[in-house]
Protein backbone atom coordinates (compact mmCIF):
# COMPACT_ATOMS: atom_id res chain seq x y z
CA UNK A 1 0.00 0.00 0.00
CA UNK A 2 2.89 2.12 0.19
CA UNK A 3 1.57 4.69 2.80
CA UNK A 4 3.30 8.12 3.03
CA UNK A 5 3.17 10.74 5.13
CA UNK A 6 1.99 13.90 4.46
CA UNK A 7 5.98 15.53 4.45
CA UNK A 8 6.93 12.99 1.78
CA UNK A 9 3.96 13.65 -0.38
CA UNK A 10 4.13 17.39 -0.13
CA UNK A 11 7.77 18.56 0.51
CA UNK A 12 8.01 20.87 3.36
CA UNK A 13 5.20 23.48 2.09
CA UNK A 14 2.65 22.07 3.93
CA UNK A 15 0.45 19.30 5.34
CA UNK A 16 -2.64 17.74 3.09
CA UNK A 17 -4.75 19.79 5.67
CA UNK A 18 -3.15 23.11 4.43
CA UNK A 19 -3.21 22.39 0.98
CA UNK A 20 -7.17 22.25 0.97
CA UNK A 21 -8.02 24.64 3.86
CA UNK A 22 -10.65 27.43 2.54
CA UNK A 23 -11.00 25.66 -0.60
CA UNK A 24 -14.26 24.42 0.52
CA UNK A 25 -15.77 21.16 -0.37
CA UNK A 26 -14.74 19.26 -3.37
CA UNK A 27 -19.23 19.18 -4.42
CA UNK A 28 -19.15 15.72 -5.47
CA UNK A 29 -19.00 14.34 -2.18
CA UNK A 30 -22.64 14.38 -1.34
CA UNK A 31 -23.96 13.07 -4.79
CA UNK A 32 -21.38 9.79 -4.64
CA UNK A 33 -22.73 8.92 -1.35
CA UNK A 34 -26.62 9.67 -2.56
CA UNK A 35 -26.18 7.45 -5.57
CA UNK A 36 -24.91 4.43 -3.36
CA UNK A 37 -27.77 4.47 -1.50
CA UNK A 38 -30.26 4.88 -4.32
CA UNK A 39 -28.51 2.31 -5.97
CA UNK A 40 -28.87 0.32 -2.46
CA UNK A 41 -32.36 0.36 -2.68
CA UNK A 42 -32.89 -0.60 -6.27
CA UNK A 43 -30.28 -3.75 -5.11
CA UNK A 44 -32.50 -4.53 -2.29
CA UNK A 45 -36.13 -4.85 -4.38
CA UNK A 46 -34.42 -6.17 -7.31
CA UNK A 47 -31.50 -8.74 -6.49
CA UNK A 48 -34.32 -9.30 -3.38
CA UNK A 49 -36.60 -10.68 -6.71
CA UNK A 50 -34.16 -12.40 -8.42
CA UNK A 51 -33.33 -14.52 -5.26
CA UNK A 52 -36.80 -15.48 -4.56
CA UNK A 53 -37.25 -16.03 -8.24
CA UNK A 54 -34.24 -18.45 -7.57
CA UNK A 55 -35.90 -20.48 -4.37
CA UNK A 56 -39.18 -20.59 -6.28
CA UNK A 57 -38.56 -22.66 -9.56
CA UNK A 58 -38.43 -26.21 -9.85
CA UNK A 59 -35.46 -26.99 -11.23
CA UNK A 60 -32.80 -25.36 -13.08
CA UNK A 61 -32.84 -26.86 -16.30
CA UNK A 62 -31.86 -24.94 -19.62
CA UNK A 63 -35.84 -24.42 -20.31
CA UNK A 64 -36.90 -23.94 -17.00
CA UNK A 65 -34.98 -20.77 -16.38
CA UNK A 66 -35.08 -20.01 -20.38
CA UNK A 67 -38.44 -20.19 -20.14
CA UNK A 68 -38.87 -18.37 -17.10
CA UNK A 69 -36.24 -15.64 -18.08
CA UNK A 70 -38.06 -15.26 -21.66
CA UNK A 71 -41.60 -13.72 -19.77
CA UNK A 72 -41.35 -9.39 -20.02
CA UNK A 73 -41.28 -9.13 -15.78
CA UNK A 74 -38.33 -11.19 -15.12
CA UNK A 75 -36.19 -9.62 -17.78
CA UNK A 76 -37.21 -6.57 -17.35
CA UNK A 77 -35.70 -7.04 -13.47
CA UNK A 78 -32.52 -8.90 -14.97
CA UNK A 79 -31.84 -5.98 -17.10
CA UNK A 80 -32.45 -3.96 -14.55
CA UNK A 81 -29.90 -6.02 -12.21
CA UNK A 82 -26.97 -5.27 -15.20
CA UNK A 83 -27.28 -1.17 -14.66
CA UNK A 84 -28.12 -1.15 -10.94
CA UNK A 85 -25.77 -3.68 -9.77
CA UNK A 86 -22.76 -2.85 -11.73
CA UNK A 87 -23.72 1.00 -10.90
CA UNK A 88 -23.32 0.09 -7.29
CA UNK A 89 -20.11 -2.03 -7.64
CA UNK A 90 -18.37 0.93 -9.73
CA UNK A 91 -19.51 3.24 -6.69
CA UNK A 92 -18.26 0.83 -4.42
CA UNK A 93 -14.78 -0.67 -5.54
CA UNK A 94 -13.91 3.13 -6.53
CA UNK A 95 -14.06 3.95 -2.59
CA UNK A 96 -11.88 0.68 -2.02
CA UNK A 97 -9.43 1.69 -4.77
CA UNK A 98 -9.30 5.14 -2.94
CA UNK A 99 -9.13 3.76 -0.09
CA UNK A 100 -6.35 1.41 -0.49
CA UNK A 101 -4.16 2.53 -3.72
CA UNK A 102 -1.59 5.61 -3.01
CA UNK A 103 0.12 6.03 -6.05
CA UNK A 104 -2.01 8.40 -8.20
CA UNK A 105 -0.98 6.96 -11.26
CA UNK A 106 -2.07 3.48 -9.77
CA UNK A 107 -5.14 4.88 -8.96
CA UNK A 108 -5.76 6.56 -12.62
CA UNK A 109 -5.20 2.83 -13.89
CA UNK A 110 -7.59 1.15 -11.69
CA UNK A 111 -10.44 3.98 -12.12
CA UNK A 112 -10.21 3.42 -16.33
CA UNK A 113 -9.94 -0.21 -15.18
CA UNK A 114 -12.96 -0.46 -13.23
CA UNK A 115 -15.13 2.40 -15.48
CA UNK A 116 -14.42 -0.35 -19.18
CA UNK A 117 -15.02 -3.69 -16.86
CA UNK A 118 -18.54 -2.35 -15.02
CA UNK A 119 -19.49 -0.77 -18.78
CA UNK A 120 -18.37 -4.09 -20.82
CA UNK A 121 -20.15 -6.45 -18.15
CA UNK A 122 -23.16 -4.59 -17.68
CA UNK A 123 -23.54 -4.19 -21.88
CA UNK A 124 -22.81 -8.04 -21.58
CA UNK A 125 -25.84 -8.90 -19.39
CA UNK A 126 -28.28 -6.59 -21.36
CA UNK A 127 -27.47 -8.20 -24.60
CA UNK A 128 -27.78 -11.69 -23.58
CA UNK A 129 -30.61 -10.85 -21.86
CA UNK A 130 -32.81 -9.02 -24.67
CA UNK A 131 -31.54 -12.22 -27.07
CA UNK A 132 -33.41 -14.54 -24.73
CA UNK A 133 -36.48 -11.97 -23.56
CA UNK A 134 -36.72 -11.12 -27.69
CA UNK A 135 -36.60 -15.01 -28.31
CA UNK A 136 -33.54 -15.34 -30.61
CA UNK A 137 -31.83 -18.88 -30.92
CA UNK B 1 11.79 12.66 7.84
CA UNK B 2 8.97 13.12 9.92
CA UNK B 3 8.10 8.97 10.74
CA UNK B 4 4.66 10.15 12.53
CA UNK B 5 1.71 7.74 12.57
CA UNK B 6 -0.84 7.86 10.57
CA UNK B 7 -4.80 8.36 11.19
CA UNK B 8 -6.24 5.84 11.36
CA UNK B 9 -3.96 3.13 13.43
CA UNK B 10 -6.54 0.49 13.62
CA UNK B 11 -4.01 -1.44 16.21
CA UNK B 12 -4.73 0.81 19.09
CA UNK B 13 -8.54 0.08 18.76
CA UNK B 14 -10.01 -2.46 20.58
CA UNK B 15 -11.50 -5.15 18.13
CA UNK B 16 -15.16 -4.80 18.73
CA UNK B 17 -18.51 -6.00 17.18
CA UNK B 18 -18.79 -2.76 15.18
CA UNK B 19 -15.30 -2.85 13.44
CA UNK B 20 -16.39 -6.66 12.31
CA UNK B 21 -19.68 -6.02 10.73
CA UNK B 22 -18.12 -2.87 8.65
CA UNK B 23 -14.82 -4.79 7.05
CA UNK B 24 -17.36 -8.11 6.32
CA UNK B 25 -19.69 -5.42 4.58
CA UNK B 26 -16.62 -4.46 2.76
CA UNK B 27 -15.95 -8.05 2.11
CA UNK B 28 -19.12 -9.33 1.35
CA UNK B 29 -19.25 -6.31 -1.22
CA UNK B 30 -16.17 -7.07 -2.77
CA UNK B 31 -16.86 -11.20 -3.26
CA UNK B 32 -19.90 -9.94 -5.07
CA UNK B 33 -18.22 -7.53 -7.36
CA UNK B 34 -15.19 -10.02 -8.16
CA UNK B 35 -16.97 -13.28 -8.26
CA UNK B 36 -21.14 -12.57 -8.35
CA UNK B 37 -20.99 -10.54 -11.40
CA UNK B 38 -18.84 -12.08 -13.39
CA UNK B 39 -20.88 -15.42 -13.06
CA UNK B 40 -24.02 -14.40 -12.99
CA UNK B 41 -22.88 -12.75 -16.49
CA UNK B 42 -21.75 -16.59 -17.40
CA UNK B 43 -25.56 -17.21 -16.11
CA UNK B 44 -26.97 -15.37 -18.72
CA UNK B 45 -24.54 -15.53 -21.09
CA UNK B 46 -24.74 -19.24 -21.36
CA UNK B 47 -28.55 -19.37 -21.41
CA UNK B 48 -28.70 -16.76 -24.20
CA UNK B 49 -26.01 -18.95 -26.11
CA UNK B 50 -28.01 -21.74 -25.85
CA UNK B 51 -28.13 -25.76 -24.24
CA UNK B 52 -24.27 -26.73 -24.77
CA UNK B 53 -22.83 -23.72 -23.31
CA UNK B 54 -26.04 -23.67 -20.10
CA UNK B 55 -24.65 -27.56 -19.60
CA UNK B 56 -20.84 -26.16 -19.09
CA UNK B 57 -21.90 -23.69 -16.85
CA UNK B 58 -23.84 -26.08 -14.63
CA UNK B 59 -21.12 -28.67 -14.45
CA UNK B 60 -19.24 -26.02 -13.14
CA UNK B 61 -21.59 -24.50 -10.89
CA UNK B 62 -23.09 -28.00 -9.74
CA UNK B 63 -19.98 -29.37 -9.26
CA UNK B 64 -19.21 -29.42 -5.40
CA UNK B 65 -16.62 -26.81 -5.18
CA UNK B 66 -18.86 -24.50 -7.69
CA UNK B 67 -21.39 -24.77 -5.01
CA UNK B 68 -19.48 -23.86 -2.29
CA UNK B 69 -18.79 -20.94 -4.42
CA UNK B 70 -22.81 -20.22 -4.95
CA UNK B 71 -22.86 -20.52 -1.40
CA UNK B 72 -20.27 -18.20 -0.41
CA UNK B 73 -21.70 -15.30 -3.00
CA UNK B 74 -25.41 -16.19 -1.66
CA UNK B 75 -23.60 -15.82 1.77
CA UNK B 76 -21.78 -12.07 0.53
CA UNK B 77 -25.15 -11.19 -0.40
CA UNK B 78 -27.48 -11.43 2.42
CA UNK B 79 -24.77 -10.40 4.76
CA UNK B 80 -23.90 -7.41 2.71
CA UNK B 81 -27.91 -6.77 2.42
CA UNK B 82 -27.91 -6.91 6.78
CA UNK B 83 -25.46 -4.73 7.16
CA UNK B 84 -26.59 -2.15 4.09
CA UNK B 85 -29.90 -1.99 6.04
CA UNK B 86 -27.94 -1.46 9.20
CA UNK B 87 -26.10 1.23 7.26
CA UNK B 88 -29.34 3.32 6.22
CA UNK B 89 -30.72 3.07 10.19
CA UNK B 90 -26.96 4.72 10.76
CA UNK B 91 -28.05 7.06 8.17
CA UNK B 92 -30.27 8.54 9.75
CA UNK B 93 -28.86 9.20 12.85
CA UNK B 94 -30.35 5.83 15.06
CA UNK B 95 -28.16 3.48 16.68
CA UNK B 96 -24.95 4.95 17.71
CA UNK B 97 -25.08 4.58 21.47
CA UNK B 98 -22.66 1.34 22.51
CA UNK B 99 -25.38 -1.22 23.61
CA UNK B 100 -27.23 -0.43 20.62
CA UNK B 101 -24.96 -0.17 18.22
CA UNK B 102 -23.08 -3.69 19.47
CA UNK B 103 -26.49 -5.77 19.37
CA UNK B 104 -27.76 -4.44 15.76
CA UNK B 105 -23.74 -5.08 14.81
CA UNK B 106 -24.56 -8.73 16.09
CA UNK B 107 -27.54 -8.89 14.61
CA UNK B 108 -26.82 -8.08 11.37
CA UNK B 109 -24.02 -10.54 11.07
CA UNK B 110 -26.54 -13.38 12.95
CA UNK B 111 -28.75 -12.04 9.96
CA UNK B 112 -27.02 -12.71 7.13
CA UNK B 113 -25.87 -16.57 8.18
CA UNK B 114 -29.71 -17.05 9.09
CA UNK B 115 -30.82 -15.59 5.55
CA UNK B 116 -28.37 -17.83 3.93
CA UNK B 117 -29.20 -20.95 5.53
CA UNK B 118 -32.87 -20.31 4.78
CA UNK B 119 -32.37 -20.05 1.15
CA UNK B 120 -30.43 -22.67 0.54
CA UNK B 121 -33.54 -24.63 2.71
CA UNK B 122 -36.03 -23.28 0.19
CA UNK B 123 -33.76 -24.26 -2.88
CA UNK B 124 -33.47 -28.08 -1.62
CA UNK B 125 -37.33 -28.05 -0.38
CA UNK B 126 -38.92 -26.59 -3.00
Amino acid sequence: MGQKTSLERYGDKGTALGHVRGLGSARGGTHHWLLQRFTAVGNLLLVGFLVVSLALLPNYSYATVRTWLSQPVPATALALICVNTFWHARIGLQVLIEDYLDQPGNKLAALVALNVAVFGGAAFGLVSIARIALGAA
Amino acid sequence: MANRPLSPHLSIWKWGPHMAVSILHRVAGDTMAFVALPLFLWWVGALASGPEAYATFTSVVGSIPGIIVLVGISWAFFNHMSSGIRHFVLDIGAGYEIETNKRWSMASIASGIILTAAFWAAIVLI
